[in-house]
C-alpha cells in the first residue's frame, strides 16, 4: 500500500519532468553551475550577498531577453538592443545632468524614444518586408554612432539620487534599518547552518543576535508573504476552474505537495535578499516584466499570434492574422524593454558612457538561446530568465575566481553551444 | 514476367513513443514488377518506405530487410542508394533555386577530384530528360516548372542513381489527369526496361492500370498480396477499411435554397508576373447545396478562392455580396469576421504550424472570440477544441499532441476544425481531400453534408471527378480563369466536365 503510493508519487514526479524536459533540464544546469562555483570558490559564491549581487548583475539581460524571446519566436532577431539601449541610457543622462529634468519624465521619454526606435524597426520590418535581421543590424551601426554624437565622447554622470535608486537601492526596511550582529550561538548556527537558515529560524523567535532585533528586510519579507500567497491563490482558483469546466485535475495530495515545493523554492528565492540588504527594485522590475511577458506570451491573442507567425507565417497569414500589425506592435515593445534596460542600467553605472550596452544584443540573444527559444514558433520566457541567470552565473563565478578575460569569453561561448546541443539532444529523445 | 523475388521485408516493427506503426509487416516483391503498395493514411506505407529506404536507420525497426538474397543493414539514405534503391516522396524534395541539372545529381555531383565537370552534367540530363519524356533545357530552374514536371524531374534523379528499385509515395496527387496518364506511361517504360517498381497511391483507377500486385496494409499490419486480376476496387477498398464501403459518397437528397453568396464582376492580376488569372467572373452560391467548382489544375481556381478570401492578387474589379449585403474585405481577417471561411488546398504550407499542438492550431483564428479584454480563457479552449476534436473524430490520444505527429487525415480534420470553430457562413474547401485515405475521405465527405444541413454554404474546388460529381449539387467548370459552364448533378458526367475543363464550347 505504502509502496503503491510511492510509486505513484514517482511517475508523478517523472511525468512532470518529462513534460518540462527542456525547462528541467535548464534548472538543473543552472543549479549544477551554482554547485561547481560553490566549491571552485570555497563557499563565496553562495553567500546571499552573492547572490543577491548576480540577480542584479542579470538584470538588464533578463529584461532584454524578455522581449527578445517574443522576437526570436516570431521568428525573427534584434541585434540593435545593446546600441539603442546605450542611446536611451545616454539620452536619459544628458536630460537629468545637463537639462536637470526630474526623473520621471526622464524615464518616460526614455520609453518613448524607444518606443519610436521600435516604430521604425517595425516600418521595415513588416511594411517593406527587409528581413529584421538587416534592419537592427543597420541599427546597431547607426546608433552607436548616435550614441558617440550625444555625449560627445564622454561619460556623463552622476543622475539624480531618485533616478539612481532604480539601478542601485532596496526596498525601504520599515522597523530595522541596521543588520544586527550575531551572537556567539548565532555564529556557530551561522557557521553549521548558513545565512538563510539563521535568517528563518531568528524570524521564528530563535535569539542568536546581540540586541533583539532580527536580520531581516521586512518590507521585503512583507512582500515576499504576499507574493506567496497570491501565488498560492491563483494556483487553487486555477484548479477550481479547471475543475469546473470537468477537465482532470491532479489528486489533492499532490496538488498540495506542488504548491508547497513551489512555494519553498519561491520562498528561499527571497530570502537571500531578505537577509542581505532587502529586494532591490531593480529586481522587482525584472519580476514583473517576467510575469506579464510569461501572461502576454502564453494568455493574449497577441501572445499566441507571434508563436503562430514563427511556426508558419503563411499559414498564420490565411487564419486572419495581421502579421503586419503584430510585427509593428513587437517591435514596439521590443524598443520599450530596450529603453527600460538601458534606464536600469545607466542607473547602476550611475552615469552614460560611450560603450553602455555593447555586446548586450549578443548576451541577451544568447539567453534566450539556452533557455530553449529557436528562431521560429518555440521558446518561453520562464527559459529566458534561466538563461539570463546561467550567464550571469558564469560572468560572476568566474569574476570570483578571477579567471582571465580570454577564458571567460571561450567558456561562455561554449556554454551557448553546449546548451543548444542538449537541447537539441533531449528533443530527438522525446 | 519474371518470379524472382528482389526484395523481401521480413517481421517489420517500427514503433514511436505511443504507437506502434508497424506490427510484424511482411512485404515481398518480385523483380520487374510495379507493386502497390495501399492502405489508408497512417496505415504505415510511408514508414514502411522510410525504413526502406535507410531513413529510419537499421536498428531503430525490428525484422529484416533482404534485396537479391541479401540481408542489408542501411544506416543513411546514401546506404539504401548504393544497394540501388531510390525513393520519391510526397513532397517533392527538390531544390528550387537549383536547375534541372543541378538537382539530377545533386549529392551524386559528376566530378573529377571534387571538381564537376558541368559538360558530362549536362549531356546526361539532357538523355535522362529524353527517358522521362521531358522536353526542357536542363539548365531551367526548378520553380519555373509546373508540379507535373517536376514529378518528372524527381524521377529522372532517381534513374540517375542507376535505380533497380524505384519507390514513389503518392506521385500523381497534386497532378492533373494527362500528367499523371503521362507518367503512369513512364512508368511501364521503365517496368520494360526491368526497374521494379513500388507504387503508393490513393487513387484507386491508377492502382488498377499498372499495378501487377498489391499488397494492402492496415493498421501497421499487412492485410494481404493479391494479384491484381484477383481484386476489384470495392474488394480492395474493403480489405482497406476492413468494413464494406456501401456507398463512397455519402449524398443526401437536398433542395438549393436562397442565395447567400454572390460574386460578380471578378477580375485578379498574378501581381508577380502581371498576368491576368481571373477575368469578369460572376457566380453565386446558395444556401443548403453544396457547389463544386471543377477544372484542370492551373485553370485559376485556387487563385478565385484566395483572392475572394483576400489573401492573394490584385484585384482590378468585382464585389462580393453576403446575404445581400456588399463586403469591403481587406484581408484573410475581415473574411473571417464576415463569416467566409477558406480551406487552402496545401494544408502543410497555409493551414497548419506544424510544431503546435492540435488544440492551439484549432483556436488559432478564433483566439479573439475566446478573449476577454485581450484574455485568452485558456480553459474555454481546451474546451472547444477537444469538441471539435471529437466531432470530427480527430485520432489522437491528446489535443496537446503535436500536428506533425499526425497522419494526413487527421491533419487536414484539424485544418477543418479550425474553420468551424470561426462558425462560417460560406465555407470554400480548396481539394479537402487531396492525400487522404478512404476513410478520413467519407467522414469528410459527411461533415460537410451535415454543415450544409446546417445551413453552411459550402463550395468545393477539387481536381477529383468522381468527388466533384459524387458531392456536388451544381457544379462550374472552369478554364483558364473563367468559368467555361454551370453543369447540374444530374446532367454532369466525368465527360462533360473534362470537355468543359479543357476549353470545349
Amino acid at each position: 500500500m505504502e509502496n503503491e503510493k510511492e510509486n505513484k508519487f514517482f511517475s508523478f514526479i517523472q511525468k512532470s519532468i518529462k513534460e518540462n524536459i527542456r525547462q528541467s533540464t535548464m534548472i538543473i544546469a543552472l543549479l549544477a553551475i551554482w554547485l561547481i562555483f560553490t566549491f571552485l570558490t570555497n563557499f563565496i559564491f553562495i553567500s546571499p550577498r552573492n547572490l543577491s549581487n548576480l540577480f542584479l548583475q542579470s538584470n538588464t539581460i533578463a529584461i532584454l531577453a524578455c522581449g527578445m524571446t517574443l522576437v526570436l519566436v516570431a521568428g525573427h532577431l534584434d541585434l540593435s538592443v545593446g546600441s539603442v539601449a546605450g542611446f536611451i541610457g545616454a539620452i536619459a543622462a544628458v536630460l537629468q545632468v545637463k537639462l536637470n529634468m526630474p526623473t520621471i519624465p526622464t524615464i518616460l521619454l526614455a520609453m518613448i524614444v524607444g518606443g519610436m526606435v521600435g516604430v521604425w524597426h517595425g516600418y521595415w520590418v513588416a511594411h517593406k518586408q527587409i528581413p529584421a535581421f538587416i534592419v537592427t543590424l543597420a541599427s546597431m551601426i547607426a546608433f552607436r554612432g548616435a550614441i558617440l554624437g550625444i555625449t560627445g565622447g564622454q561619460t556623463i554622470g552622476p543622475m539624480k539620487d531618485s533616478f539612481k535608486a532604480i539601478g542601485q537601492d532596496y526596498l525601504p526596511s520599515f522597523l530595522y534599518r541596521i543588520t544586527p550582529k550575531l551572537d556567539q550561538f548565532g555564529n556557530a548556527i551561522k557557521d553549521s547552518y548558513g545565512d538563510v537558515v539563521t535568517g528563518w529560524v531568528s524570524i521564528f523567535g530563535g535569539k542568536f543576535y546581540e540586541t533583539n532585533q532580527p536580520p531581516f528586510n521586512d518590507i521585503s519579507l512583507i512582500f515576499a508573504l504576499i507574493f506567496i500567497a497570491l501565488f498560492i491563490f491563483f494556483q487553487i482558483k486555477k484548479r477550481q476552474s479547471r475543475i469546473k469546466y470537468g477537465f482532470k485535475v491532479l489528486p489533492l495530495n499532490f496538488e498540495i505537495l506542488k504548491i508547497v515545493l513551489l512555494s519553498v523554492v519561491i520562498a528561499l528565492f527571497f530570502s537571500i535578499m531578505i537577509f542581505d540588504k532587502g529586494i532591490p527594485y531593480a529586481i522587482l522590475l525584472v519580476i514583473g516584466l517576467t510575469l506579464l511577458f510569461s501572461f502576454i506570451s502564453n494568455n493574449t491573442p497577441f501572445g499566441r499570434h507571434l508563436y503562430a507567425i514563427g511556426g508558419n507565417a503563411e499559414a498564420a497569414k490565411l487564419s486572419g492574422i495581421n502579421i503586419k500589425q503584430r510585427l509593428m506592435s513587437l517591435f514596439v515593445i521590443m524598443g520599450v524593454m530596450t529603453a527600460i534596460a538601458g534606464v536600469v542600467f545607466t542607473s547602476r553605472l550611475n552615469a552614460a558612457t560611450t560603450s553602455a550596452g555593447q555586446n548586450f544584443e549578443l548576451d541577451a540573444i544568447a539567453a534566450a538561446i539556452i533557455g530553449g527559444s529557436t528562431m521560429g514558433g518555440v521558446g518561453t520566457i520562464f527559459g529566458s530568465i534561466i538563461g539570463a541567470l546561467v550567464m550571469a552565473s558564469l560572468d560572476n563565478g568566474m569574476s570570483l575566481m578571477n579567471l582571465d578575460v580570454t577564458y571567460q569569453y571561450i567558456i561562455k561561448g561554449l556554454i551557448l553551444l553546449l546548451a543548444v546541443w542538449a537541447d537539441i539532444a533531449t528533443r530527438k529523445k522525446a | 514476367m519474371n518470379g524472382d523475388i528482389i526484395l523481401e521485408m521480413k517481421g517489420i516493427t517500427k514503433e514511436f513513443p505511443g504507437v506502434k506503426a508497424l506490427d510484424n509487416v511482411t512485404f515481398q516483391v518480385k523483380k520487374g514488377e510495379i507493386h502497390a503498395l495501399v492502405g489508408e493514411n497512417g496505415a504505415g506505407k510511408s514508414t514502411l518506405m522510410k525504413v526502406l529506404s535507410g531513413v529510419y536507420p537499421y536498428g531503430t525497426y525490428n525484422g529484416d530487410i533482404i534485396i537479391n538474397g541479401k540481408v542489408q543493414t542501411f544506416k543513411t539514405i546514401k546506404d539504401s542508394e548504393k544497394a540501388r534503391v531510390a525513393i520519391i516522396y510526397q513532397e517533392l524534395a527538390l531544390i528550387k533555386e537549383m536547375s534541372i541539372c543541378e538537382n539530377i545529381f545533386l549529392g551524386n555531383e559528376k566530378n573529377k577530384n571534387g571538381i564537376i565537370n558541368w559538360d558530362i552534367s549536362f549531356s546526361e540530363t539532357t538523355k535522362i530528360l529524353k527517358e522521362v519524356k521531358m522536353n526542357a533545357n536542363p539548365s531551367t530552374k526548378i520553380l519555373n516548372l509546373g508540379v507535373g514536371e517536376q514529378q518528372l524531374v524527381e524521377i529522372a534523379k532517381a534513374i540517375a542513381k542507376n535505380a533497380d528499385i524505384l519507390i514513389l509515395d503518392e506521385p500523381t496527387a497534386a497532378l492533373t489527369e494527362t500528367e499523371a496518364d503521362n507518367l503512369l506511361n513512364i512508368l511501364k517504360e521503365l517496368k520494360a526496361k526491368g526497374v521494379t517498381c513500388i507504387y503508393i497511391s490513393h487513387r484507386l483507377k491508377e492502382l488498377f492500370q499498372i499495378a501487377d500486385r498489391m499488397t494492402i496494409l492496415r493498421d501497421g499490419k499487412t492485410v494481404c498480396t493479391e494479384e491484381r486480376k484477383d481484386l476489384t476496387e470495392d474488394k480492395l477498398i474493403a480489405k482497406m477499411v476492413g468494413r464494406e464501403l456501401t456507398q463512397i459518397y455519402p449524398k443526401k437528397q437536398r433542395t438549393a435554397q436562397e442565395v447567400v453568396f454572390e460574386v460578380k464582376n471578378w477580375t485578379v492580376y498574378d501581381p508577380s508576373i502581371d498576368e491576368k488569372v481571373n477575368h469578369n467572373i460572376n457566380f453565386v452560391a446558395k444556401k443548403g447545396e453544396i457547389l463544386g467548382i471543377a477544372g484542370l489544375m492551373g485553370a485559376g481556381r485556387t487563385e478565385l478562392a484566395m483572392s475572394i478570401f483576400g489573401v492573394w492578387g490584385r484585384i482590378t474589379s468585382g464585389e462580393i455580396f453576403l446575404n445581400g449585403k456588399k463586403l469591403k474585405l481587406k484581408g484573410a481577417k475581415d473574411a473571417i469576421s464576415a463569416g467566409i471561411s477558406l480551406l487552402s488546398e496545401d494544408r502543410k504550407r497555409y493551414g497548419l504550424v506544424l510544431n503546435q499542438d492540435i488544440k492551439s492550431n484549432i483556436s488559432l483564428s478564433s483566439l479573439e472570440k475566446i478573449s476577454k479584454f485581450y484574455v485568452i480563457n485558456k480553459n474555454e479552449e481546451i474546451k472547444s477544441s477537444n469538441e471539435y476534436s471529437k466531432s470530427l473524430k480527430i485520432k489522437t490520444p491528446s489535443i496537446e499532441q503535436k500536428v506533425c505527429n499526425l497522419s494526413g487525415g487527421n491533419q487536414q480534420k484539424v485544418v477543418i476544425a479550425k474553420w468551424l470553430m470561426t462558425k462560417p457562413k460560406v465555407l470554400i474547401l480548396d481539394e479537402p481531400t487531396r492525400g487522404i485515405d478512404v476513410g478520413a475521405k467519407f467522414e469528410i465527405y459527411n461533415i460537410m453534408n451535415e454543415l450544409v444541413d446546417n445551413g453552411v454554404c459550402v463550395i468545393m474546388i477539387s481536381s477529383d471527378l468522381p468527388e466533384i460529381l459524387g458531392m456536388s449539387d451544381r457544379i462550374l467548370v472552369m478554364h483558364e480563369g473563367v468559368f467555361n459552364k454551370e453543369l447540374l448533378r444530374e446532367e454532369a458526367t466525368q465527360e462533360k466536365i473534362m470537355y468543359y475543363a479543357t476549353g470545349g464550347v
